[in-house]
């Protein structure tokens, strides 16, 4: 028998919020409706969906946080209900976009403490701290109280409080929230390389940039409404939409935009104005290349005119939108 | 190995603590702030026992020794009800940091008690202060060489067991309550106050008030205290009667009840906030 990473099995998650005023009843949120993964050791692995989506609840319930309505969760072959103690030892998480951290400890003594909470011997956890502020940059931070630290420089601080214990398991939630871009590169960098550098490390880490998820994980899943929707390589769940295509258009401003609305092969389109440059910029899913034509002839009907025609491959964008029928975030 | 690593964790929570608590601008206002808090305790004292003598034409010195020593050694009550929650408190709301001290894998029940030893040297050094003021300004006749030194420090050590345990009973609570759990503490540790002969004996209670008073172990600690002391003994004719044995019998079985009670508490408060989803919530006021 294979051991995984993790197992989810029917997995579901309802909370209970507090009544809204004016009214008694409460409400059941659906967080997780029967979700089922398997991640395999030495994988990296993301799940990938929208705000609400219900990745968090995942990671809290797989680190120890939250217990699951009903179903299963396993990590190492552990159960989340009755071997918290035992998960506890092997994983690690880190949860991006919060700043957390005793402000009045050093980002050192921050670091120190913690591996004395792991029972690290003294020597391992001074070298990986030290190899860690390295690969971050924040060496000549070490000494600063973390509460003088900028919002990236204390994520960077919680990453480096995750992975010195060397889990097996390591949960990242949404580790580049907030990041600028140069931080976000650095953190999705480190991430690959730690991975590589033991096979039988284990990432789960959740986002809603879908380049991320493209650019790092061997395996995607994709989850909205607490529901997987799809699950596998980057290629192979791009390849689902492979044989549609994708054409990006950027056309002056347009005045009516219910031209491009029901044309036959389209599967869906978004679209974005940019008013300031006096610009529409949209985006259509096809069935069918032959189609294109009758695209770019509604282009007069909306009262506007192509400023650009480019045809893409398609990304987990593209594949998000074809399973769910809107975009991950706002943008086109 | 065990043992070790609960050393170890302790060693580092009790450095956390002290780094907060020594966490002042100033050093010098820290050193004020813990002399003068102790001595106001004491003349807020005076002026209630004032009354007190005024109200019942009754001016025994032994009753002030009474209310002088519960006063002081109830400093430890108020503490420990107060930090061990606090210190939930202050990982979720404060420094979220709760979620990666609830997963790391070590004894939450050491770490909790390493976060307050600092405090308990601090708050024993207000009472020494508050002993020492009584002593020298207030007449408060301490017998130094009478008091049963094994036997007192023993009975510091269970009793601090106690009040501990009911501090952790109430962080249990306070796992799942967030927002008003500093008040439920006060209020617990006012009863605490009324009910435990801390200033005044047990024996002007009511009835059911005295019944209520003899299963607090509190009570009997604090009769410890003043017996091994031989401090405003005997002051208290409901407690009188109960030999020096059995006090201690009893201060040691109800500390071994309120403990195990106090861990099944705890650990049903965090099995309700983890099923809830309570366990890292930030209330963001
Ligand atoms: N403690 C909670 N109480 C009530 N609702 C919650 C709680 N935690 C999460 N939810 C709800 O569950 C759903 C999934 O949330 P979450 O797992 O945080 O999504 P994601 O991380 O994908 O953005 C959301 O609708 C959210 O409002
Ligand atoms: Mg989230």
């Amino acid at each position: 028998m294979t051991k995984y990473a993790v197992e989810l099995k029917d997995l579901c998650r309802t909370f209970k919020t507090r009544a809204v005023k004016g009214t008694r009843k409460k409400q059941l949120v659906t967080a997780l409706d029967g979700v089922d993964l398997r991640i395999k050791e030495g994988e990296l692995f993301g799940l990938l969906g929208p705000n609400g989506a219900g990745k968090t609840t995942i990671i809290k319930i797989l680190s120890t946080l939250l217990f699951p309505t009903s179903g299963e969760a396993k990590v190492l072959g552990y159960d989340v209900m009755k071997e918290s103690h035992k998960i506890r030892k092997v994983i690690n998480m880190v949860s991006g976009g919060e700043s957390s951290g005793y402000g009045l400890l050093t980002v050192d003594e921050n670091l120190w403490m913690f591996t004395q909470f792991y029972g690290m011997p003294g020597k391992v956890a001074r070298k990986r701290i030290d190899a860690l502020l390295r690969i971050m940059e924040l060496e000549e931070k070490r000494n600063v109280k973390v509460r003088t630290l900028s919002t990236g420089m204390r994520q960077k601080t919680n990453m480096i409080r995750g992975f010195m214990t060397d889990p097996s398991v390591i949960f990242l939630d949404e580790p580049t929230l907030g990041l600028d871009v140069n931080a976000a590169r650095m953190i999705r960098k480190f991430i690959k390389n730690w991975i590589r550098a033991k096979p039988e490390r284990t990432v789960l880490l959740t986002t809603h940039y879908m380049m991320e998820a493209d650019e790092l994980c061997d395996r995607v899943a994709i989850i909205n409404e607490g529901k997987v929707l799809a699950c596998d390589t980057p290629e192979n769940l791009k390849r689902l939409v492979a044989q549609e295509s994708t054409l990006k258009l950027e056309i002056r401003l347009v005045k009516d935009i219910r031209a491009f609305e029901n044309i036959k092969g389209v599967k869906h389109f978004t679209y974005d104005h940019n008013i300031n440059a006096g610009l529409t910029k949209l985006k259509f899913i096809l069935d069918d290349d032959a189609i294109v034509s009758d695209i770019v002839s509604a282009v007069p009907k909306s009262g506007s005119k192509i400023v650009s025609v480019e045809k893409v491959e398609p990304t987990l964008e593209d594949v998000f939108v074809t399973l769910v029928g809107r975009g991950l975030v706002n943008d086109i | 190995m065990a043992i070790k690593q609960n050393l170890r964790t302790m060693k580092w929570a009790a450095w956390l603590g002290w780094q907060m608590e020594s966490n002042w601008a100033d050093p010098f206002l820290f050193i004020v702030y813990s002399v003068a808090k102790p001595i106001a305790g004491s003349l807020i004292l005076v002026v209630m026992y004032t009354i007190i003598a005024q109200l019942g034409g009754d001016t025994d010195p032994a009753l002030f020794s009474f209310m002088y020593i519960g006063n002081a050694f109830f400093m430890y009550v108020m503490l420990l009800l107060w930090h061990v929650t606090w210190v939930i408190h202050d990982d979720r709301e404060h420094f979220q940091t709760m979620r990666y001290i609830y997963i790391a894998p070590f004894n939450y029940f050491i770490y909790i008690l390493g976060r307050t030893i600092s405090n308990i040297v601090i708050t024993t050094f207000g009472v020494i202060i508050t002993l020492v003021f009584g002593v020298f300004v207030l007449g408060v006749d301490i017998p130094l060489g009478a008091i049963n030194w094994p036997l007192f420090v023993i009975v510091m050590v269970i009793g601090l067991i106690g009040i501990m345990a009911f501090g952790l009973a109430l962080a249990g609570i306070s796992f799942i309550t967030a927002k008003h759990s500093m008040g439920m503490n006060e209020g617990i540790g006012g009863i605490f106050y009324l009910f435990c002969g801390v200033i005044f004996p047990v024996s002007v209670l009511p009835g059911w008030g005295i019944a209520f008073a003899k299963i607090l172990p509190t009570t009997y600690w604090l009769d410890m205290i003043r017996r091994t002391m031989g401090v405003g003994a005997g002051v208290d004719p409901a407690l009188a009667g109960v030999s020096m044995t059995s006090s201690l019998l009893i201060l040691c079985i109800s500390t071994v009840a309120i403990s195990i009670f106090a861990v099944l508490i705890f650990k049903l408060g965090d099995y309700i906030a983890r099923s809830k989803g309570l366990i890292d919530m930030t209330t963001a006021y």
